[in-house]
């Protein structure tokens, strides 16, 4: 059963990863980098049930956490340029793109 | 089985080679890309991979000040120098690539070659093992008192070269911060530029 699991979050990361590598745009990148980072949790959860230190729960919840911050950065910095958003908010420029293909 | 190891040593070594495999395979891709948002986001993921690596070997907290400063902070950073710059990297000819393959190599060679002299992994002769570790191990319990013998040393033993260190990264981060200027200014900079365009 173990080794199941162990083969389905390897190959989940290895997906993950092509799409991180080859993806066209930069939301498939950003998308990629998250759910690579829920796997990584899943895989941090997996090893501490595996080797025996349940204890490794808690740093797999601190590393959801990370992940989740690091993804609100990114994609607040890609929609304000920075990341102080001013108070009073200026009308941001619409980017004149195709949805889904920021030019970067 | 592989020779030598049985059991839960060889899913560790497993592991460990799955880790490094996955390492090497974004290294590589890092270093042939041109695009820089790709080039950031793939070093994000080397250093959760990275992260999950040291997990894997027991050195949780040098895991965590990676991923906190590898894939969190960094990322940020070097996004926000992204800004500032060109979105692609000129393409590197061929012959101006083949002298840092070489010290690349060359340094990966030597510290292969220095492992070799290493004690073995939990060696309890090892000098780790035997000269002030062991004075650390057996004093902390009724000095400090807390359950974590590293963050004893760190934030107790060595409170003041701690202290230190976080006055250097704070200084560190304000001279960068001031330099990439975030917030109003590179805000302000980038309306002007979009403004000129047009």
């Amino acid at each position: 059963m173990t080794e199941i699991a162990a083969v389905a979050i390897i190959i989940a990361i290895g997906l993950t990863l092509i799409r991180a590598l080859m993806g066209p745009t930069l939301y498939d990148r950003v998308l990629a980098v998250n759910s690579l980072g829920t796997k990584i949790v899943l895989f941090i959860g997996f090893l501490g049930f595996v080797l025996g230190r349940p204890d490794w729960l808690d740093i797999a919840v601190l590393y959801a956490l990370i992940n989740f911050v690091s993804t609100i950065a990114i994609l607040k910095f890609f929609r304000y340029r920075s990341f102080q958003v001013p108070l009073h908010r200026r009308p941001v420029p619409k980017a004149p793109t195709v949805q889904g293909r920021d030019n970067v | 089985m592989i020779a030598g190891y049985s059991g839960a040593d060889l899913a560790i070594a497993l592991i460990n080679v799955l880790l490094l495999g996955l390492l090497f395979v974004i290294g590589v891709a890092i270093a042939r890309m041109r695009s820089l948002f790709a080039i950031v986001m793939l070093s994000g993921i080397y250093s959760l991979i990275s992260a999950t690596w040291f997990v894997a070997l027991d050195a949780v907290d040098v895991a965590f000040t990676e991923a906190a400063v590898g894939a969190g902070i960094s990322t940020a950073l070097l996004l926000g120098a992204m800004l500032l710059t060109a979105r692609t990297a000129k393409p590197e000819p061929f012959a101006r690539s083949i002298v840092p393959i070489l010290v690349v190599i060359a340094t990966g060679a030597m510290l292969v070659y220095a492992t070799i002299d290493l004690p073995a992994f939990g060696d309890p002769d090892s000098p780790a093992n035997t000269y002030v570790g062991t004075d650390y191990l057996e004093r902390t319990p009724q000095e400090i008192a807390v359950p974590n013998i590293v963050t004893a040393v760190l934030a107790s033993y060595r409170g003041f070269d701690t202290l230190g260190e976080t006055g250097v990264v704070f200084t560190a981060a304000l001279a960068v911060i001031l330099l990439l200027g975030f917030g109003e200014r590179s805000l302000s900079a980038t309306f002007n530029r979009k403004k000129d365009k047009k």
